[in-house]
Parts: C-alpha cells; sequence; structure tokens
C-alpha cells in the first residue's frame, strides 16, 4: 500500500505529456492506415501521394508561390480552429455540439446576406454571422435544458434546416449564371476584412487578414475563459454534475443555452472570418453541410480537447485536407485527406484507454522498482 | 395518391429498420449515432454486389445475395463502434461520430478507385444498379410493390417477438437498464452488447441500401444518406424504444420524407406556391418539434451511453 501514498511524479505521468503522445500516436496510426489505403487503391504510387498529402503547399518549388499557398491554408485552419473551439467548449460543459457544422453555415449565410444584400461594413457582418450562429446554437440548448432534447439529434436536424434556409437565402445575391453567390470584391468592398499588411507577409495572399489573428485570440480567450475564470468553472461544473451544479445554487439551465450560444457564436465567427476574406464563394445549390464544421470535431479531439492544442490540430488537419488536392488524381482522389481524418477522430476515442494503460503501466515499473529496492535493503 | 403511399412506405421502411438497429443497439447499453455512417457503407456493399452480380441469376437469388452483402458490410464496420465502446470504453458519441465520417469518406474513395480503375476519366463516385435493382420490384397495378416492404415489416414483428418474449432480448434489456444487475445473475454483459451493436449494423446496413433504391437506379455516395440515420434516431426515441411504436413513427415520418418526392402531384400543395426547399426542410423540422415534445419523458434504457465497469456498483 506505500505505493499508493507516494508521490507519483515523472514526465509520462503528466496528463498534458500523456494526451501530446496520445494525439501524435493517433496522427501517426492515422496516416499509416491512409498509406495501406492507398496502397491497396494502387500500390505504384501510394508513397508519392502520402508525400504530396504532407507536404501540402511545398508541392510548388518556388519559395514565392509556397508562402502563398501556405497563407491560404492558415486562413482555412482560421476557421477551422473556430469551429474546433465551438465544439471543445461544449464537450468541456458537457455537450456535444455536432452543430458546429450547421451553425457555421447559418454564420457563413448571415455575414454574406449583410455583405452582399445590405452592403455593410465587415464588423457589422461579422457581429450578425456570431449573433445568428448563436442564436441557433441556442435553439439547441434551450431544447436540452428545458425540453431534454438530446443535442446530439437537435443539432443534426438543425444544420439540415440551417443549410436549406441559407441556401434559399443566399439564393437572392448569386451571380446571375453561375450558382456562387458575387463576389464581394465586385459588390462591397467594405465587406473584405483588413488585411493589416499580413498579405506582404505571404507574397501578396490578399485573403490573409486581421480573420487570422481574431482566430488565436479567440482561442486564448477560450482557454482564459474555460481555465481562469468563475464562469468558466460554473459551466464546467453543470457539465460535470447537473444536479451538483444546481444544488450549489448555479442555474444550470441558463448555463447549458449560454455554452450553447457561445459555442454557435464562435463557430458563426469562423465562418465569419472564412467567408469575408473573399477566399470562397457560397454555392446556393449545396446539398451536403459543408466538412468545416465536422473537421472542427476531428481538431478539437486530436488536440486534446484543450485550446492551445487546438491550435496545433486545426492547423495540422487543414494541413492534411488541403495536401490531399495535390495528390495524383488519376490514380486516387482528394477524399483521401478526410478518410485520414475520420480515422484520427476515430482512434481519438482510444485516448483516455490509452492513458489508463499507460498509467498502469508506469504503476507496475514503479511496484517493481520499490519491491526491488526493499530486497536491496534486507540484504 | 399511389405514388405517395408508395414513397412512405418505402421511406417508413428504411426508417423501421435503421430505429430498430437503433433500439437494439440502445437497449443493449450502446448510444450508436454512427447509424448513418453505417447505413452508407451498407448501401456500399448492396450497391457494388448489384452492380457485380451476373446478369443471368434468378431475381430471388439476386434478392438474397444483395441483402447479405449489405448486412454483413453494415455489421463487419459497426464492430468498429463494437470494439472501440466495449473493449476499449471509448466515448461512444465520440466514435459514433467517426464512423459517421469514416461511412462517406471509405465509401467515396472506394468508389472513386472502382471508378478510375475502369476509365481514367471517371472521376465520378457513383455507382448504378438499374438492372439488378429491378429483381427487387413487383408491379401491382402501376403500385410498384418492393420487396423491402415486406422485408422491412417481417422484420418488425420478428423484433417485437425477440425483444419481448425471447431470453435473448430480455436479457439483452437488462444490460441497457442495469449491466450491473445483469452480470451478477451471470450474464455476459460484453457479449450481449456485442451482439445489440451488431443487430443494429446488419438492420442499419439492410436500410443504407433500401434507401439507396427508393426510387432511383444509380447512387452518389458524395451525398452520403442525407441525414437519414439520424431521423431514424429521432423515429426510435418517438417511439420511445418500443418496436410497435417505432413502426407506426416511421409511417409518420416517411410520409412527411415522401411528400418532397410527390407534392408537385396534389393541386392543393402546388396551390400553396412553397418553394420545393421547404419540404426538404420539412422531415428534418417535424423530427426537431416531435423530440421537443415527447423527450421529456424519455424512456431511454437507464445504463445507455456508459461503458460497462466490472468492478462498479
Amino acid at each position: 500500500m506505500r505505493g499508493n501514498t507516494r508521490k507519483k511524479t515523472g514526465l509520462l505521468r503528466n496528463s498534458g505529456v500523456q494526451t501530446v503522445i496520445g494525439s501524435l500516436l493517433c496522427i501517426l496510426i492515422g496516416l499509416l492506415i491512409g498509406y495501406i489505403v492507398l496502397l491497396v487503391i494502387n500500390p505504384g504510387g501510394a508513397g508519392k501521394a502520402i508525400v504530396a498529402i504532407l507536404k501540402n503547399f511545398l508541392y510548388y518549388p518556388s519559395p514565392v508561390a509556397a508562402m502563398k499557398y501556405f497563407g491560404s491554408t492558415l486562413v482555412k485552419a482560421s476557421a477551422l480552429l473556430m469551429c474546433s473551439l465551438s465544439v471543445l467548449f461544449a464537450w468541456k460543459v458537457g455537450l456535444f455540439n455536432i452543430g458546429a457544422a450547421g451553425q457555421y453555415v447559418i454564420g457563413a449565410g448571415a455575414s454574406l446576406y449583410f455583405a452582399l444584400k445590405l452592403g455593410l461594413p465587415w464588423y457589422v457582418c461579422l457581429v450578425a454571422a456570431v449573433i445568428a450562429a448563436a442564436i441557433v446554437g441556442g435553439i439547441s440548448g434551450a431544447l436540452k435544458a428545458y425540453l431534454n432534447v438530446n443535442e446530439v439529434i437537435s443539432c443534426i436536424m438543425l444544420n439540415w434546416i440551417g443549410l436549406y434556409c441559407i441556401n434559399m437565402l443566399l439564393t437572392q445575391v448569386k451571380e446571375q449564371s453561375t450558382p456562387y453567390t458575387r463576389s464581394l470584391e465586385s459588390t462591397n468592398k467594405s465587406a473584405l476584412l483588413p488585411t493589416l499588411g499580413l498579405d506582404k507577409l505571404f507574397a501578396n495572399n490578399k485573403f490573409v487578414t486581421l480573420g487570422l489573428i481574431l482566430a488565436v485570440v479567440a482561442a486564448i480567450l477560450v482557454w482564459i475563459i474555460m481555465g481562469k475564470t468563475k464562469f468558466g468553472y460554473e459551466l464546467k461544473a453543470t457539465g460535470l454534475n447537473k444536479s451538483a451544479a444546481k444544488y450549489c445554487g448555479m442555474n444550470e439551465k441558463r448555463n447549458i443555452i449560454l455554452t450553447m450560444m457561445i459555442a454557435g457564436g464562435l463557430a458563426g465567427l469562423g465562418a465569419g472570418v472564412f467567408y469575408l476574406t473573399g477566399i470562397e464563394q457560397w454555392m446556393v445549390q449545396q446539398t451536403s453541410v459543408p466538412t468545416m464544421g465536422f473537421n472542427g470535431i476531428a481538431a478539437a479531439f486530436l488536440g486534446g480537447s484543450s485550446p492551445i492544442g487546438a491550435i496545433f490540430s486545426s492547423y495540422f488537419i487543414q494541413h492534411i485536407t488541403s495536401g490531399g488536392t495535390y495528390v495524383d488524381t488519376t490514380m486516387y482522389c482528394t477524399q483521401i485527406s478526410d478518410l485520414i481524418s475520420a480515422f484520427i477522430i476515430y482512434l481519438c476515442g482510444f485516448v483516455l484507454f490509452f492513458k489508463v494503460w499507460l498509467n498502469r503501466l508506469l504503476d507496475r515499473r514503479d511496484e517493481r522498482r520499490l519491491a526491488q529496492e526493499q530486497k536491496g535493503g534486507e540484504a | 395518391m399511389l405514388l405517395l403511399i408508395q414513397y412512405t412506405l418505402i421511406f417508413a421502411s428504411v426508417l423501421v429498420l435503421v430505429a430498430l438497429g437503433g433500439c437494439f443497439s440502445e437497449h443493449s447499453g450502446v448510444i450508436n449515432i454512427g447509424l448513418e455512417g453505417i447505413m452508407v457503407i451498407g448501401a456500399l456493399g448492396g450497391a457494388l454486389m448489384m452492380k457485380y452480380v451476373a446478369a443471368g441469376i434468378a431475381a430471388p437469388l439476386v434478392i438474397i445475395l444483395v441483402i447479405l452483402a449489405s448486412v454483413i458490410s453494415g455489421m463487419i464496420f459497426s464492430l468498429l463502434l463494437a470494439v472501440a465502446a466495449i473493449r476499449f470504453n471509448a466515448d461512444q458519441t465520440l466514435v459514433g461520430t467517426a464512423l459517421n465520417l469514416l461511412g462517406p469518406a471509405a465509401a467515396v474513395v472506394l468508389v472513386r478507385a472502382i471508378n478510375t480503375a475502369e476509365s481514367v476519366d471517371n472521376v465520378s463516385s457513383t455507382v448504378s444498379y438499374g438492372a439488378a435493382k429491378k429483381a427487387f420490384l413487383v408491379d401491382i397495378g402501376g403500385f410498384e410493390f418492393n420487396w423491402f416492404m415486406l422485408i422491412a415489416f417481417l422484420v418488425l414483428i420478428a423484433s417485437y417477438i425477440v425483444l419481448y418474449k425471447t431470453r435473448f432480448g430480455l436479457r439483452l434489456c437488462a444490460c441497457g437498464e442495469h449491466p450491473q444487475a445483469a452480470d451478477s445473475v451471470g450474464i455476459n454483459v460484453y457479449k450481449m452488447r456485442y451482439a445489440g451493436v451488431l443487430i443494429s449494423g446488419a438492420l442499419g446496413g439492410l436500410g443504407g441500401l433500401v434507401y439507396i433504391t427508393a426510387g432511383v437506379s444509380e447512387w452518389k455516395f458524395e451525398n452520403g444518406v442525407a441525414g437519414f440515420g439520424f431521423l431514424a434516431l429521432a423515429v426510435m426515441i418517438f417511439g420511445q424504444w418500443r418496436p410497435v411504436s417505432i413502426g407506426l413513427a416511421a409511417l409518420l415520418f416517411g410520409l412527411f420524407r415522401a411528400l418532397s418526392n410527390v407534392y408537385t402531384g396534389f393541386d392543393v400543395l402546388v396551390d400553396l406556391k412553397l418553394p420545393s426547399t421547404v419540404y426538404n426542410m420539412l422531415p428534418y423540422i417535424i423530427s426537431l418539434l416531435v423530440l421537443a415534445f415527447v423527450s421529456k419523458k424519455s424512456r431511454a434504457p437507464k445504463a445507455e451511453g456508459i461503458p460497462y465497469d466490472k468492478g462498479q456498483r
């Protein structure tokens, strides 16, 4: 019994270190499975394809071009980071926000409608995106708090309802001849996010804007709110035990709704900082919800559900997703990256078991050492 | 009108099958959010079997082969959930979501690989199976009877009997309500949970096959199954985890889903001049409303979603 009272220390005992090891293992195994799938499809180009996915923008030999595409990857990663923050914020409160995808759609719709139809400047559009998405998140939260509706299912339903609504709404501002919305550049320049000179750093990639900074600031804010404030503590307490939180005088229903509203707002902001750069136009005939929100789930869990970890994991997920477009399309398809990130999420489910297993292994090692020491003392 | 009934019945069959799948899994204590992904994989298995089955084979044999293909692929895919959730105590919602992402991605990668191998220019993710699909259909005076309607009905009856009248079913339910108590009387909780998830895989896979053969003769796998797995979960909750109620709930949801296919045939609905998008949204809106009304007094199995820990009291 002495083993239990002794303080357990050591680098491997650190929960953060264990999470990092777990996440790295997930990535490695995920990539390995991806490689095997590529091998099965066509053994000839598998090695090249996996390298292309990992190289992403380094595919371009000229440093100027590589820098430019690095910028574009970062822009997409910033939107992904917001989605993953949305997922992990709700997760900390015990809610699974699979609706990040739908809230992202709503944010995209609101920001583009305010920009293209109403001709308002970028900051108004961003606020509109956040509020609209927060309301949708709030609906799921309220349904959960007052009517005990499983948030996963209500979120999925709202994803589809949101997609159809936004398609209808944005049809009003689409180009005459294409199914895409009008470009911000030609319709309303004031809605483009300011670049603050960041574009110069990335070989004049005009899509690199304030949005990048906003996303990182949001990650840090989430970290502070969750880790350092009373409000964050209350939310976490509600997530751990609703009844106990209520007993302690917290308004648990309000906390659930607030959480989902904040989660929704984060996803909406992600859509805002993406679509208001003008990097992509909305296609009004989309029949499936954009994958950004779902990849956000991958990024959130790969980052060990820590906001700071999410910065790195979001970049990684976006890196391989963008890298997927560089595989040799005569042999493989770009969705191979989606397959790899899906496997990574799946493997993230095992991280908890991995931690338990690792701790047990370390316990056994310590016990053996202790036993040896005792024997040494007796002799 | 006939068309509306036909579509209602076929969509209801899909929902019944998948919702019953969810029902078995949840009664054993494992939440199966991954039904959507399982449907896609089951559909893929069935579609590929229909594509490759030789043209000359008799219709009953085609039916059996195709059903087997989708059931087995659904079961194999659901094993991913079973192993993670039962053996490794993984978070069931997380793993289920991973399955939902994994299913469509794997299907697209596989189908596109097959298509590209056939001809380099073909980069679509579509499988067509017009010829083999005819084996499932019987024309009765303008009403296209689909064998799956009968199968879904039989599965419904069988589920009722299995869940309430057999030793296996009652034991399964015990594992979802109070696994420790079940274990104490000698029931192997792990085995029961594996059985529950595998049954849900089989039914989910079959449901996916029915979904892609309803009305169309080719399927673009990039589209997945458009949230049908989740609609089925809504049906299951609306049916309060009881087979007969699930059957009735599925009919209601099937009706709303069918409306979006055939509303142009009704003058009353056309006169409303609603955009077609509204009809597309209808099943999701209805299910949200229905969930809001019935979730309050939910009769979900008590121990669902909690990994079984032998040491816990």
